[in-house]
């Protein structure tokens, strides 16, 4: 019998723990597939974050560290200066990368690091328990902004795609949504892009992806769909935000 | 042949020579020179990579980085910015990652100033991150030794698999002595069972700091301290000058060690019988001997450029035995040779 559809080599056999519904397995998946199908898992080290993603390195078959809070862009400073020749992934969450490590991402990015950044936004913190995150939008309720996000108190969203997109020297800028079949395919297109254009030597890349929490948005896995489209999706625009070299930026 | 060197381009030169041409820093003063030296030298070499970090938070999370894919590397800073990097040191210690990392001292708490100080000593010997671990450090005192103890920290980084600091001065790292430096100080050690560097022809390494079990966590820290527990047997160092028939017993490490080396020769003139102990290790303290020093010592006196800190390791080590005074500048000033003379009569 021919076997159509396998689980990607540079995946371990293991189950995630992550909660039904979650977009973290998805995209795990969607990075494993590009790794293989560019040839690049014996030199691939993965940077796990401190989040639900915190465990990261239990699923990737490649070399893996875990990184403190925020700090992946700066370990994989260290790890790309040390050895260019390998391929270097952080996976990072909102809190991680929009919080706690905004002045990492910002610099890595600006020094433009030759290296690859799989930024999962949800709008929430969810390890700790569904806390504000610096992403959670206008009117969002979460453990600590139970009223909803107040933006007298709390400020507004932080557009991390705009934002690295002021700098000069970032290759490839990209935000996506695991909203919809379509969605996932430009995905895992930005993911394997992005690895390719690092595997080239062409500079930093950056794919923003927006993902479900269903659990702490305390919503079934259909509804946080929804939820995604009508409110996440609106503030958080898809779409290319850089495709040049520094030289040529438009 | 002996080289008029800064302790700052000291230390710069022994790491490069040491194989570590990674640095990752962050200018404060009264460090700066380092940084400077590093990154004239680093890209000319192979390999070697200078990068200025957007803070200490970020140059200590490169070292993390950058050791892990097996090669050595290092960092400097003075004393803020040594507070900065506490939250990554405990991570490499709890990655059991080799990494160096240089504390030129200054004055403090908060800005404080830029002038020489050993207040720090408490953040670099009893923890100054969070959880259970042990930083080996080590003190200079002279440039040459600058030189020679940030070879050794490399050594040593490697040999236990934990962080190595050492702790310095403004004065060390500013004021120029002769040095003399190898061409090279091997490094000759087998990471490939752990280093990160692709899983070609293997199964994947990990590195990671996080243990989820009780149980696991807590065999996690007994092996750990298991390998303090060797570095306390094997790694102690000090110096001892004039305390075979000791009765007043200075205790003082770095710069300090030099003024009451002169203050030992000034009361040994006038008949006393003074000796120093000067730990070379502030961790692993030379605690034995100062026990041992004890059966003729009638007392003790600990100098530091500070309000008193190593001195509460001379009091465990000594443990109610004989009296332990404390004469300490803080501020950025020096203690004397006439002062810590001084000190001394009083009590004879």
């Amino acid at each position: 019998m021919q076997k159509v559809f396998e689980r990607p080599k540079s995946l371990n056999d293991k189950a995630f723990h992550y909660c039904p519904g979650c977009g973290h397995g998805i995209v795990h998946r969607m990075l494993a597939e590009a790794i293989d199908e560019l040839g690049l898992q014996e030199r691939t080290i993965v940077i796990s974050p401190v989040g639900c993603s915190v465990f990261a390195y239990w699923y990737f078959a490649t070399d893996n560290v875990q990184a403190a809070h925020g700090r992946a862009p700066a370990v994989g400073t260290g790890l790309k200066r040390a050895n260019p020749d390998s391929i270097v992934i952080s996976y990072q969450g909102d809190g991680d990368l929009a919080s706690s490590g905004t002045a990492e991402i910002i610099h890595a990015a600006a020094r433009g690091e030759n290296f690859t950044v799989i930024f999962i936004n949800n709008a929430i913190y969810g390890m700790t328990g569904g806390q504000m995150a610096p992403t959670t939008l206008v009117g969002q309720a979460s453990a600590t902004s139970p009223y909803g996000r107040d933006p007298k108190f709390a400020g507004y969203p932080l557009h991390v795609c705009e934002m690295l997109a002021t700098i000069k020297a970032p290759r490839y800028i990209e935000r996506t949504s695991l909203n919809n079949v379509a969605n996932l395919t430009r995905t895992k297109r930005a993911v394997k892009k992005a690895l390719d254009l690092q595997q080239k030597g062409e500079g930093f890349t950056f794919v923003e992806v927006l993902a479900m929490c269903p659990t702490n948005w305390g919503v079934d896995p259909c509804e946080a769909v929804d939820w995604m489209e009508a409110s996440l999706m609106p503030e958080y625009p898809l779409g290319v935000f850089r495709d040049a070299r520094p030289g040529e930026v438009k | 042949m002996k080289t008029l060197m800064k302790g700052n381009e000291a230390l710069s030169e022994a790491a490069i020579r040491s194989g570590a041409t990674l640095y990752f820093g962050y200018p404060i003063t009264p460090q700066n020179e380092v940084a400077e030296y590093m990154s004239r030298r680093l890209p000319t070499i192979p390999g070697g990579a200078y990068i200025q970090a957007e803070t200490e938070v970020a140059a200590i999370n490169m070292v993390y980085g950058a050791v892990s894919a097996g090669r050595r590397a290092l960092t400097t800073s003075s004393s803020p910015g040594i507070s900065l990097m506490a939250e990554g040191i405990s991570y490499l210690a709890g990655a059991e990652l080799p990494a160096v990392v240089i504390n030129i001292m200054r004055g403090g708490p908060g800005l404080g100033n830029i002038n020489p100080e050993q207040a720090d000593y408490f953040q670099a010997v009893k923890g100054g991150g969070h959880g259970s671990y042990r930083l080996i450090v080590l003190a200079p005192s002279s440039v040459q030794e600058m030189a020679d103890l940030t070879v050794l920290a490399f050594t040593l980084a490697d040999r236990y698999r934990n962080p190595v600091m050492v702790v310095a001065d403004g004065n060390l790292g500013q004021m120029m002595e002769p040095v003399e430096l190898a061409e090279r100080y091997p490094d000759d050690v087998d990471r490939s069972t752990w280093a990160l560097t692709g899983a070609k022809g293997r199964p994947g390494h990990t590195i990671t700091s996080i243990y989820l079990e009780a149980d696991e966590m807590e065999a996690y820290i007994h092996k750990l301290y298991a390998k303090y527990d060797e570095a306390e047997r094997a790694e102690v160092r000090y110096e001892e000058y004039l305390t075979g028939d000791a009765e007043a017993v200075l205790v003082a490490y770095g710069i300090v060690s030099r003024v009451a080396r002169s203050a030992v020769d000034e009361l040994r003139a006038l008949g006393i019988k003074a000796g120093m102990v000067r730990p070379v290790t502030l961790w692993p303290f030379p605690k034995a001997i100062l026990q041992q020093l004890a059966d003729r010592a009638r007392f003790y006196l600990v100098c530091e450029m500070s309000m008193g800190q190593m001195v509460e390791d001379v009091l465990l080590a000594l443990n109610g035995r004989r009296p332990v005074h404390f004469y300490g500048r803080s501020g950025g000033n020096v203690p004397t040779p006439a002062e810590i003379v001084a000190e001394v009569r009083k009590r004879v």
